[in-house]
């Protein structure tokens, strides 16, 4: 065989290699000097923020504990209901009601046990009133059965359309065989709601039997992350896939996200079920998600940039990552990622990325607390 | 008397249940495999050789094998910091997960004799009650 055809079986190995072990465009370093200031310390988990205004915005823990703060001083905010606490889940999301300068209402999602029934605890979605440092008028919105011990799963992350409905996300509680395919069972779906609880009437799969008609759609792994598009208003969602595959979707009614029918991730090597995921990445009456991550790069919050303060980073979508423990750039052109940066690479578990009314990015650091995003110098 | 006597009985059988409530060392190291695979493997591995730079191998893990109840601190309270795992150097975070002290010795028994390593400590639930947070720094 003579040398040239070598090196050319040589170099296509390597791209098939290369290929099948990252998808593309490949990411970048850091490509300005960008830095961050910590606004908030001592959070453990800071799960979900919601702001009021540029110096005031409230701040979920996930063990339970609920932050209120301004100027930069935190105070907790008493009254929640019991959070049951467990691996992934526990208080998570919070986010305020479209008209919270007159009603003082706010969203949050949690881990409960509203049946005292020992089996562990599943999802819920509340609102509640804030009055000083309380919490009153504390409502269930919805509860996702039936509650389970396992650590997995939970979601969730909250957001809004323009037609007062609210979206929350739940994730497949460990039980991919049997809940997310399933539109009479919960988790591994996306929910609407009307802003006081109730089902809207024209939710996709309202009139069908048994069915659970909050739900908007479904073949969801884990969402922890959500984003109304600026321009679009389309909901953006994101969700971790096993090992390789975490997915960005854009929510549509009445669809099918496949999960774990399709996926481009791998089973964990601890996988002892019955039914290993097959290597199918499509299949019809199934949604091919946006863009997939391989490999995984566990994403938690999201949020696109709308403001001038970065300059370039004006209609770019950012996304943390908890794996690699930085916040991820994508610069998306005509529906397609083109560029992926990593930005303040090896600041820590990424767990939440919010646009704050001055138009910053503010990201939740595990074991940290709050930081703002400061542009190059 | 008979009151008290029938109330001394009830107090003994309690006794009696929560000697029977006790896992054996095999027992715990089993459910510890169980919490681990749910809990804990994702970052740590399924070997127990730990991922990327972050997060450190538990797998022949000096800092884990030498410091068992700081193991069982971060386990209950969350590990934030440098620490040294075989003379490499680690600062992630890992958070605390809301499981119970009884969960937390079966997992600590459990990665404490796994993977080639192997522990004569039996970590037992009251151990782990008695770990204080203050011990971490």
């Amino acid at each position: 065989m003579s040398k040239s055809i070598l090196k050319f079986f040589i170099v296509t190995l390597y791209i098939q290699t290369a290929c099948s072990q990252e998808n593309m465009p490949p990411i970048l370093g850091q490509e300005k000097n960008y830095s961050y200031e910590v606004i908030v310390d001592d959070i453990s988990v800071p799960w979900g923020m919601a702001f009021i205004n540029s110096d005031e915005f409230l701040v979920t823990e996930q063990s339970g504990i609920l932050y209120h703060v301004q100027n930069r001083v935190k105070n907790e905010i008493k009254g929640l209901p019991d959070v049951y606490f467990r691996g992934q889940g526990g208080l998570l999301d919070i986010a305020l009601h479209p008209n919270f300068d007159t009603n003082k209402t706010i969203f949050f999602t949690q881990g409960v046990n509203t049946e005292n029934d020992n089996k562990g605890g599943n999802t819920s979605l509340y609102s509640g009133v804030i009055d000083g440092f309380k919490l009153t008028n504390v409502k269930l919105l919805y509860k996702a059965t039936p509650n389970t011990k396992t650590s997995q799963h939970w979601g969730s992350r909250i957001v809004f359309d323009r037609e007062g409905h609210i979206y929350f996300g739940i994730g497949d509680r460990g039980e991919r065989d049997i809940n997310p395919q399933d539109i009479t069972r919960d988790a591994g779906k996306i929910y609407r709601l009307n802003l006081d609880g109730t089902i809207p009437i024209d939710n996709p799969f309202v009139g069908l039997k048994n069915v659970k008609d909050a739900i908007f759609s479904f073949g969801h792994r884990n969402p922890q992350g959500m984003t109304v598009h600026p321009k679009t208003g389309q909901i953006w969602e994101h969700e971790h896939g096993p090992r390789g595959g975490d997915e960005i979707n854009i929510i549509k009614g009445g669809l099918n996200y496949g999960w774990p029918k399709i996926t481009y991730g791998k089973d964990y090597l601890t996988y002892v079920g019955s039914n290993p995921l097959e290597k199918t990445t499509s299949l019809p009456g199934m949604e091919q998600p946006f863009y997939y991550w391989v490999p995984s790069i566990a994403p938690s919050g999201m949020a696109f940039c709308t403001s001038d303060v970065y300059g370039d980073w004006k209609d770019d979508l950012f996304v943390g990552s908890l794996k690699f423990e930085y916040l991820e750039r994508l610069v998306i052109e005509e529906d397609k990622v083109v560029k992926r940066e990593k930005i303040l690479d090896g600041i820590g578990r990424v767990r939440n990325v919010v646009e704050g009314p001055d138009g910053y990015l503010y990201l939740g650091i595990e074991g940290t607390g709050i930081v703002k995003v400061l542009p190059a110098k | 008397m008979k009151p008290f006597f029938l109330f001394y009985l009830t107090f003994c059988f309690i006794g009696i249940l929560n000697l029977n409530a006790q896992k054996n060392k095999s027992e715990s190291i089993k459910n510890g495999i169980k919490l681990y695979r749910d809990f804990c493997y994702r970052c740590h591995g399924f070997n127990g050789e730990g991922q990327t730079d972050l997060i450190p191998p538990l797998k022949s893990s000096d800092y884990l094998l030498n410091n068992i109840d700081l193991s069982i601190a971060g386990l209950k309270y969350g590990l934030k910091g440098k620490i040294f795992v075989n003379g490499k150097l680690y600062d992630s975070y890992m958070a605390y997960q809301g499981l119970d002290n009884d969960e937390i010795a079966d997992i600590m028994n459990y990665i404490l004799n796994e993977w080639g390593n192997s522990s004569e400590e039996f970590v037992t639930p009251e151990r782990v009650s008695k770990v204080e947070k203050s011990i971490i720094k």
